[in-house]
């Protein structure tokens, strides 16, 4: 039944495991901000239900669903993309190269 | 063929995803790709847009307008010093969208007779669940940060008793849903209960606990999402869901590491009473030394090695602009100034690291608490602004300190320690913070803002 789904699953959170424990600290907040936008695919699932022509209690919850899908799309992406451009480096100078992008709590 | 080109495209996106997310470990490259995961958005919403299913578009594009037109300013309007009320109020519409996407679709199996198997019903129960108790869990955190309600723990007599009921009673009601999915009242009462659960689940947890509720929640609502993918058979949110129930887990496993505590502790702890007496008697009749901006000035202007460790107080008092132009002041007398970041500090995971970076401060000065403490020893001055119970020596020497074995930042070992604070309140714990009472601390009382605009006048003029 769900078996397919479910090696998906297991699979995709194992590479998530992965991969987000290596995001340093530094970047903790724009990582939320931006696992948020990509949560936003839930916008597919909604404009699924919003646009079927399944009556009007089903598109107007569907209508609901993909507003605030929306939001969280647009403006996840947008503060992503906001806070990520205020992480500068300073110029290059003495030891600022060490340890940096490795750190691991 | 229509099909096969939707699929191939979220199978484009979802790798676009992650390949967004793994750049979030480069902050040099972290721009970049999350613009690429931005892409494979786009792809993933043209790509349904043209599915078959979709005959009618006005109320998807109503509701795309209002999306954007709500999305734009939470994007773009939004200050840094209020981004754990922003994290926290999209979390609540991220499981808004979950949750009714899971009601849509049971209505339309369920009540309107289209059937539903076993294992689709199990997945929707638990999307509406899961999704119900994010959106008011997550409401209320909004409230809290946003300090629409009080920070502080409400707690009453029974709480945990009447958490736990309502957490059976939850898994009463998933099981009869699941079991008799044509009982529509009981389908709906657990979305009610989902919903109150959330609210009891939140409302006991202080402020400085945000940080772990919010990752707790962000998993919750990635969860939500992954659900919505079983019940509709869709890989790409199954995928996104995974991905973002692993972060939100992984932060706050790491973020009550940070705090030595449980989930359970934070969960059901409160907090609440701080200990009386115990460690407060021990140093009851020591004091401290309170000192002069100018002699701080003196101190910074002539240092060589200066750490900054920046709390919640300097977010509150929104002076990271003020302590990024004091960094400048010493590093132009010579002096190394570099940041020391606690994994708790603030109200989010890397919340200072963002107002720092909104100052201007260069990311490689911001150092986590790994890779910093071995350095304090030869550190002249630290300037802890507006940190409390994350610089308490306690945490290591006393072990009737409620907060003993949680990770602290080493301060005390540096040559000197300058406390910006506005009183001797006690920390968000209640706690005695024996640091105040070392021979090598000083403090400074005020405003954080005010102190540091003086300060850095004063560094001026010597």
């Amino acid at each position: 039944m769900y078996l397919l789904q479910l090696y998906i699953f297991v699979l995709a959170a194992f590479l998530g495991y992965q991969i987000i424990s290596r995001v340093p600290p530094l970047l903790h907040t724009p990582l939320m901000a931006a696992t948020n936008a990509i949560s936003g695919i839930s916008l597919v699932g909604s404009l699924v239900v919003a646009g079927s022509g399944h009556g009007t209690i089903a598109s107007f919850l569907g209508f609901l669903a993909v507003a605030a899908a929306t939001t969280n799309v647009v403006g996840g992406f947008l503060i992503t993309d906001r806070m990520l451009g205020m992480f500068k480096r300073n110029e290059p100078k003495q030891d600022a190269t060490d340890g940096k992008g490795g750190g691991r709590s | 063929m229509r099909a096969t080109f939707v699929q191939l495209s979220y199978l484009a996106s979802s790798v676009l995803f992650i390949l967004g997310l793994r750049s979030l470990t480069r902050p040099d490259q972290a721009r970049q790709g999350m613009r690429l995961a931005a892409v494979g958005m786009l792809v993933a919403i043209v790509a349904t847009l043209v599915q078959q299913q979709i005959i009618d578009y006005r109320w998807i594009a109503a509701g795309l307008v209002v999306g954007v037109v709500a999305g734009y300013p939470l994007g773009m309007w939004v200050p840094m010093t209020a981004m754990p009320q922003r994290i926290a109020i999209a979390l609540s519409f991220g499981a808004l969208a979950a949750t009714l996407v899971g009601v849509a679709e049971y209505h339309g199996r369920v009540v309107e007779g289209a059937g539903v198997s076993r294992a689709t019903m199990v997945a929707l129960s638990f999307e509406v669940m899961l999704g119900s108790l994010t959106v008011t869990g997550a409401a209320i955190a909004f409230g809290k940060l946003q300090e629409l309600i009080t920070g502080r723990p409400i707690t009453y007599r029974g709480q945990n008793v009447v958490t736990a009921l309502l957490a059976l009673v939850l898994l009463v009601l998933l099981g009869l849903v699941v079991a008799r999915p044509e009982n529509v009242a009981a389908f709906y009462i657990m979305i009610g209960v989902a919903a109150l659960f959330g609210v009891q689940l939140v409302m006991p947890i202080g402020g400085a606990d945000m940080p772990v509720v919010v990752a707790l929640l962000n998993s919750y609502a990635g969860l939500a999402a992954a659900a919505t993918g079983f019940a509709l058979n869709n890989n790409i949110l199954i995928i996104c869901g995974a991905l973002d129930g692993a972060s939100g887990f992984i932060l706050s496993i790491l973020m009550s590491k940070a705090m030595n505590r449980s989930f359970r502790n934070i969960i059901f702890g409160a907090f609440g009473g701080a200990p009386k007496g115990g460690p407060g008697a021990e140093i009851g009749d020591r004091t401290v030394r309170s000192m002069s901006v100018e002699d701080a000035a003196i101190q910074l202007a002539y240092a060589q090695q200066v750490v900054i460790v920046p709390g919640y107080g300097m977010a509150v008092a929104q002076a990271q602009h003020q302590v990024r132009e004091l960094a400048e002041l010493v590093e132009r007398n010579g002096g190394e100034v570099r940041y020391a970041v606690h994994p708790v500090a603030g109200r989010m995971p890397g919340h200072m690291n963002v107002l720092l970076a909104e100052a201007n401060v260069p990311y490689d000065r911001m150092y986590d608490m790994e890779e910093i403490n071995a350095e304090f020893e030869r550190v002249d001055v630290v300037l802890v602004i507006g940190a409390n119970d994350v610089v308490n020596p306690a945490a290591r020497t006393d072990p009737s300190s409620p907060i003993f074995g949680m990770p602290i930042l080493d301060v005390d070992k540096a040559k000197s320690v300058i406390v910006m604070k506005r009183g001797m309140s006690a920390g968000f714990a209640g706690i005695e913070n024996a640091l105040f009472y070392e021979p090598r601390t000083s403090m400074l009382f005020g405003d954080a803002k005010g102190t540091l605009t003086k300060l850095i006048g004063e560094i001026k003029a010597l």
